[in-house]
């Protein structure tokens, strides 16, 4: 049942580091963390490693596993050969604070740019009425985790620390599709926002988010796409340019 | 020390769960300056694993629910050891909690009429939690962390900084709670990332840092669950109540072992699951209490007909109280018909079809099929019992929540005790963190005007950089991982489930033992992000909770809720009336005795007398409530 696994772990701060070659036991049904939670208990008592739930539900573990932003606890170490070396690394797109723990403040920062959700001003507690068709579009991008794998797999800023300042990533960009769609925000022009000062224009849609969110999230299909068409709609139709400024219907895009 | 971190507010808030962003809302709304202190990120607190919903009774679904059989049924769950006052402002401001929660961007599933869903749970009777699938901890969390933003956002606007009014502080372990002169004065502690210590300055502290799982060994809990505000409060003078109450989970994974301890959640058995033995039989039926009789049904045809006609069946004994259930399954194992990995099989897929699993239990069966490979859309899973949650904790005054002898402190949500009694049900957590979080906001903010800021002392400053220093001084001495390893043994084997007085008294010495040797623990490494290090500190919040809970659950002489004595099997009215107080004096916990508040004449009056004549002596029944 048990095996030796051969691992390579990266292991120092953000002035050096290097990845470091260990040997552990791992079990039948066990997950990346839980060897790592092993070396960590019997041969590297220092190993700094994120996690908290180790259920798939809070996206603290996010690292980048054989290359590809994984959640550790979501990642089965029979999904790899019997004699293949499991490599983990830190994720690329943040500043590495120590081994494979990296400072993701950027997102908290760009969260607080994100304007917050504005309720009808004479909406009473209890007196919200919605349908759940409604709800279920933006419920689908409320299921994030906030784990940054989206983040950090966006070639937009994976390797370009100059695009973060201008641009908010497919994380910050479902909050924005969630609250466009949100039956009873009140707050117009959040799409014109996401392009003007979010960075919206910068993705290429290339699906690299989509396809590492641990939630399943369609952020490309349902939210990013949604957005760019009709922002693109407005800002190239002429008439209804002209719609939105003399009757000022903002409310409709 | 010149060059330590100094900050100054009005509040500081311990914990980023439900109930301490709660609290800071409240705070902040009420003027105040307020820090709030976490140990991991902003937002991952272990309230996002709560799946089933918060409990309300907004009559959305059965117009027949309100208040009072909420209150009902929470006292009932708590087996009437709940302090009555909690219960009955946890049931009366529950569902405008809720509704706050939806005026700030909260989206709950919708019933036809488009208000807000409410499902069926464990010892509610009604259906009556607000829920978002099975991620409704999560909606919690997200709606109450983008309110923070949102307040934050608005202090922008009228201050120079977002920040200057309400600031998060992630990954940061609070080590102490100072006081001076007899009151808080503030708290002490260390960034995680670097090992640098910090002080803060607030008259008020309030304490939200949830459960003690960790200290068992087969827990739902995550890595943070180890008791800190537990320990905390005892260290600052505050009462324990009631520690030998442990709600160990009835349906949590035993096997495959990367989701041990992970909870299927009780919607799954509210959906339709049904739970059988290896040999195959439908158990539950033989375990439905006398004081149940008339709400479960005893046959399986009545039980299937409950899914589809709820007023005219009983329901099936699946939907038990947790305890109720925890207990059945830790009786079928022991009498050897469980699995060889010591659990019984939960089975929804005969019932639904995968396409309404799948959408009525999504994260469950995401998990699961992700997690470990099963697919519960076609097979059974394998549970047992797991360390969930402890009914036990700070002892606080039920409308303020401020903690019984300290000025200044407060607290609330799981680290506060008395609210569930000695058992809690299903979807009241949720809500309890919201009712209280609140609350000790309320407190807090009506503290802080009447009370001046103390000044912190270098003597109390230096007292605490020295005790986070100790094991960086000392070399070769005991591995924290170890300690913790022996620690979890000793309560899992001996203040488990099922407990006995003989056991009891040997876990008391084992406890005392390991905390001799955790004074010699020493830490490899440097002080930057090391996890032996913070597990060094966690650990001795976890012994004083052991201690509490093991000293709490030898006094107390009977069989309730969440604590099941196999040499007092009995429930006993004459223990309804006490309250276990475990306070600390720096070298032991002591465990006194205390009355519990009676039952005022109004909340009395709510009842059947005939039920409550079940659980109260035939005195308290004649004097027929306080009054």
């Amino acid at each position: 049942m048990a095996r030796k696994l051969k691992m390579r772990i990266w292991r120092g701060d953000a002035d050096n580091g290097g990845l470091q070659d260990v040997t552990v036991e791992a079990n039948e049904g066990e997950v990346v963390l839980d060897v790592i939670h092993r070396v960590q208990a019997t041969q590297m008592g220092d190993l700094a490693v994120r996690w908290n739930c180790k259920a798939g539900k809070c996206g603290s573990c996010s690292m980048e596993i054989n290359g590809k932003p994984r959640l550790a606890c979501m990642t089965q170490v029979a999904s790899y050969g019997d004699e293949e070396t499991i490599t983990v690394t830190p994720l690329r797109a943040f500043p590495v604070i120590k081994d494979l723990v990296t400072d993701v403040s950027f997102n908290y920062r760009k969260a607080m740019e994100i304007p917050s959700y504005e309720p009808p001003a004479n909406l009473k507690p209890g007196e919200a009425r919605m349908e759940q068709v409604d709800v279920e579009r933006s419920q689908e991008f409320r299921k994030c985790i906030e784990c940054f794998l989206c983040q950090d797999t966006c070639h937009v800023i994976r390797d370009h620390e100059e695009n973060k300042k201008s641009f908010a990533g497919p994380r910050f960009f479902i909050r924005i599709a969630e609250l466009d769609m949100h039956p009873l925000d009140t707050l117009k022009n959040r799409k014109q926002k996401a392009q003007e000062e979010h960075g919206l224009g910068m993705c290429n849609i290339t699906k690299c988010c989509t396809e590492v969110c641990p939630e399943h999230i369609r952020i490309t299909d349902n939210a990013i796409i949604p957005m760019k068409e009709r922002v693109v709609d407005v800002k190239y139709d002429p008439l209804r340019w002209l719609g939105t400024k003399i009757r000022k219907r903002e409310g409709i895009v | 020390m010149t060059n330590l971190e100094r900050h100054s507010y009005d509040v500081v808030v311990i914990g980023a769960g439900g109930a301490g962003l709660r609290a800071a809302v409240e705070a902040r709304e009420a003027g105040l300056r307020v820090a709030i202190i976490c140990k991991s990120l902003f937002g991952k607190a272990h309230t996002v694993m709560a799946e089933g919903g918060a409990a309300a009774s907004m009559g959305n679904v059965n117009d027949n629910d309100n208040w009072q059989v909420h209150f009902r049924d929470t006292m009932r769950g708590g087996k009437f050891l709940n302090h009555y006052r909690m219960a009955e402002l946890h049931a009366k401001e529950s569902p405008d909690r809720i509704w706050e929660l939806e005026q700030w961007g909260a989206l709950f599933d919708r019933t036809a009429e488009g208000k807000i869903s409410q499902r069926n749970f464990g010892g509610h009777e009604y259906p009556r939690l607000a829920h978002v699938g099975d991620r409704t901890g999560l909606e919690l969390i997200r709606t109450m962390q983008q309110r923070i933003v949102a307040l934050q956002q608005k202090d922008g606007k009228t201050y120079a900084s977002m920040e200057s009014h309400l600031k998060v502080f992630p990954e940061l372990t609070v080590t102490e709670i100072i006081k001076e002169d007899g009151k808080v004065a503030g708290v002490y502690g260390y960034w995680r990332e670097t090992g640098a210590e910090v002080l803060f300055e607030a008259p008020a502290v309030i304490i939200a840092t949830g459960g003690v799982g960790k200290t068992f060994k087969i827990t739902s809990n995550s890595w943070e669950g180890t008791g800190d505000g537990h320990a905390l409060a005892l260290k600052a003078g505050a009462n324990l109540v009631d520690m030998e109450f442990l709600q160990f989970h009835p349906t949590g994974m035993v096997w495959p072992p990367s989701v041990r301890g992970i909870l299927v959640t009780e919607s799954v058995r509210g959906e339709g699951g049904v739970l059988t033995n290896t040999n195959g039989e439908r158990f539950m039926f033989k375990y439905i209490p006398d004081v149940f009789k008339d709400k479960y049904a005893d046959n399986e045809e009545e039980a299937d007909r409950w899914y589809t006609d709820q007023d005219n069946n009983r329901r099936p004994p699946e939907l038990l109280p947790r305890d109720e259930v925890a207990r059945a399954i830790n009786t079928e194992v022991k009498a050897g018909r469980g699995t060889e990995h010591g659990g019984v099989f939960l089975d929804v897929s005969k019932r639904l079809t995968a396409e309404v699993i799948k959408k009525r239990l999504p994260s469950m069966w995401h998990q699961f099929y992700e997690l470990a490979g099963v697919d519960i859309t076609k097979e059974p899973m394998e549970v047992g019992p797991t360390c969930h949650y402890v009914m036990g904790g700070v002892e606080v005054e039920p409308d303020t929540a401020a903690a019984v002898g300290v000025p200044g402190l407060f607290a609330a949500g799981e680290v506060a005790g008395g609210m569930h009694g000695s058992n809690r049900l299903g979807g009241n957590s949720l809500s309890d963190l919201l009712v209280f979080g609140r609350r000790a906001g309320m407190g807090a903010a009506e503290y802080v005007k009447g009370a001046k800021a103390v000044a912190v002392s270098e003597a109390s400053i230096k007292a605490a950089a020295d005790r986070i220093e100790a094991p960086f001084t000392r070399s070769g001495g005991e591995n924290s991982y170890s300690l913790h390893a022996e620690l979890q043994e000793i309560t899992h084997n001996l203040v488990g489930i099922i407990r006995t007085g003989s056991e009891l008294k040997e876990a008391i010495e084992k406890i005392a033992e390991i905390r001799k040797r955790s004074a010699n623990v020493s830490v490899a490494g440097g002080r930057k992000f090391n996890p032996g290090f913070h597990l060094a500190f966690d650990l001795d919040n976890m012994l004083l909770v052991a201690e509490s809970t093991a000293k709490s659950a030898i006094s107390r002489e009977e069989s309730r809720g969440g604590h099941t004595r196999d040499d007092f099997p009995q429930l006993d009215n004459k223990w309804r009336q006490i309250n276990h107080i475990a306070s600390f004096d720096g070298n032991v916990v002591s465990v006194r005795k205390q009355e519990l508040p009676a039952l005022p004449k109004e909340l009395f009056d709510l009842f059947d007398v005939h039920e409550l004549e079940k659980y109260m002596t035939p005195e308290e029944i004649a004097k027929g409530g306080a009054r």
